[in-house]
């Protein structure tokens, strides 16, 4: 159960039907061979493509802000501190959020999937709240919690748990019946093999969780600073709207796409590195 | 049951009319039904049978993971409650916890026992030498092949230093020769420390080739169906494994596992 799959992770270097001893050599990582460097080169390729073909069109007399416009307007917004106080601000929330959400998250999902009856009393809030979009929220968290920051932060915790405590739930259900059998011949006690077993087993589907409550997270922050928020990533275009402002809308949607490719690749990273122990296939 | 040695307290492991059903809704499946069985201290046993005859079943009630529907599981005459350290599981899909390292797979138990770190680490140093993974100690399963996980898991179970082994199929997932290597490696371990150990396999061959006595059973209703005794003294050999006698034990286990006819020793005994 993965997301990534990096051809340069080493894979099992023997396998079962092999005879035991020739297979007793230090097992070795196939390499990051030139078929990497490759497929980099044509991403470059396709990015190049893709702005070319952006500034063709603009150039054509489509209304589009041409990508030496946009880049003026970016350094523009960044001289005068705009783009950092919006990048700043719509990161505090969104991380605000994000590890209120998954915090409550985990222990919430563990709780689920170790006791029976919490699950009966948790799932169907869970699943109800599932299906509405965390967006919808917005004008019931206003009217209760005011226009300040605490309403955007409760849609994000909202949008970070929902996702995050099905994924530990998830987790903890699927853990392996030979593996926590295993502790137990072992002399292994319950409390432990929560520790030892249940945690570690459900680690990746947990990782998979934040990663998705995080790109969940962001869009939906972005969202509700269209709606309503004096500063942000969001107002910052809202704003360049009224005046008609297409470059500096086009600032908005590339800091907003390249800042969740960065936390995803962040994410990504911590989960390569937690759980490297998983077997890919 | 012939099976049945009359009560006495000398047996290691002593299942007494052993019942198990499982729930299935409105009915419910007889997966043993009425099992008796003694093994001796330092016995070998090895139990073979059809799949789905409840040799898996026979082994959790031992190793304390199910209980029985009726009758009883003794180990050195204490009823079976639950798992305990003097019971080793060496299960057939090998449950290494793929997040620890060969050395901190040996460990577990040892941690569990709350042995301090430098005993642990020696206690594991030694028993990952005895399997011959030395070099590995601090790979994870998943760089392992087949037999090195099961070599890591019989580790594991050795280092808490069990009375009894159980393990079901442990090499049934092997190639031919691995499988062979890994039987000579436990019988070797076995001779030397002399524990009991309880082996269910499906390979006929296996089953004389270990044992001091090969239990048979037969499916719906899981039960023993026959039990032979192999007399052959140990160490045994290739020599054993090709001789005539092999042969005809093998001969004699194999029709008592593809033959039968749903009649039990018993039912046979007196036809
Ligand atoms: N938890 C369970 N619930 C229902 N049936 C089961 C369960 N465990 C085993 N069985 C049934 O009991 C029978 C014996 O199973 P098992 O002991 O695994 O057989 P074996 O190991 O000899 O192949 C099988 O028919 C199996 O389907
Ligand atoms: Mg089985």
């Amino acid at each position: 159960m993965s997301v990534s799959t990096d051809p340069s992770v080493g894979e099992p270097s023997t396998t079962a039907t092999a005879p035991d001893r020739p297979s007793e050599r230090t097992p070795r990582r196939r390499a990051a061979g030139p078929s990497r460097h490759r497929s980099g080169l044509i991403n470059l390729a396709s990015i190049a493509l893709g702005i070319a073909l952006w500034w063709g069109l603009a150039a054509a007399g489509l209304q589009l802000p041409t990508p030496p416009e946009v880049a003026a307007q970016a350094w523009t917004l960044a001289g005068t501190g705009q783009l950092a106080d919006s990048v700043l601000a719509s990161l505090g929330r969104v991380l605000s959020g994000f590890v209120l959400g998954t915090a409550a998250a985990i222990p919430v999902g563990f709780l689920m999937g170790w006791y029976a009856p919490v699950r009966s009393i948790i799932e169907p809030w869970i699943q109800f709240f599932r299906t509405i979009p965390p967006l919808a929220i917005i004008p019931l968290a206003i009217v209760l919690l005011g226009i300040g920051e605490a309403p955007k932060v409760f849609v994000i915790f909202l949008a970070a748990f929902l996702t995050c405590v099905i994924s530990t739930f998830q987790g903890v259900v699927s853990v392996d019946r030979t593996l926590i059998n295993a502790a137990r011949v072992l002399g292994t006690k319950d409390p432990a093999i929560f520790a030892r077993v249940i945690v570690p087993a459900s680690t990746p589907f947990i990782l998979v969780g934040m990663r998705v409550g995080l790109g969940s997270s962001w869009a939906t922050l972005v969202a509700a600073e269209l709606i309503a928020a004096p500063t942000g990533l969001g107002y910052l275009m809202q704003n360049a709207q009224l005046y008609y402002d297409l470059p500096t809308i086009f600032v908005g949607i590339i800091s907003i796409g390249l800042l969740g490719l960065f936390m995803d690749r962040l994410l990504l990273l911590a989960e390569r590195r937690l759980t490297g122990w998983e077997e890919r296939r | 049951m012939t099976t049945t040695a009359p009560t006495t307290t000398t047996a290691k492991i002593s299942v007494r009319e052993v019942t198990k059903e499982f729930d299935l809704g409105k009915e419910s499946f007889t997966a043993l039904d009425r099992v008796s069985l003694d093994i001796a201290d330092n016995e070998f046993v090895t139990v073979v049978g059809p799949s789905g005859c409840g040799k898996s079943t026979l082994m959790n009630i031992l190793a304390g993971l199910e209980e029985p529907t009726d009758g009883e599981a003794r180990v050195d005459d204490v009823v079976v409650t639950g798992p305990g350290p003097e019971r080793g599981v060496i299960f057939q899909q090998y449950a290494l916890f793929p997040w620890l390292t060969v050395r901190k797979n040996v460990e577990f138990g040892l941690r569990t026992a709350k042995v301090p770190k430098a005993e642990r680490r020696e206690r594991a140093d030694h028993f990952i030498e005895l399997v011959g993974l030395t070099q590995f100690a601090d790979a994870l399963p998943k760089m392992l092949s087949g037999g090195m996980r099961q070599r890591c898991a019989i580790a594991r179970a050795y280092a808490v230093d069990p009375s009894i082994l159980l393990m079901d199929e442990p090499f049934g997932a092997l190639d031919a020769l691995t499988r062979v290597n890994l039987q000579d490696q436990l019988q070797e371990t076995w001779r030397q420390d002399q524990r009991t150990v309880m082996f269910i396999t499906h390979d006929v061959d296996e089953a004389v080739y270990l044992a001091n006595r090969v239990v048979v059973m037969a499916a719906r209703p899981g039960r023993v169906y026959d039990v032979v005794d192999i007399d052959v003294p140990y160490p045994r050999t290739e020599e054993f494994r090709l001789s005539p006698e092999f042969a005809d034990l093998r001969n004699r286990v194999w029709s008592s596992v593809y033959h039968q006819q749903g009649r039990t020793v018993a039912d046979r005994d007196g036809a």
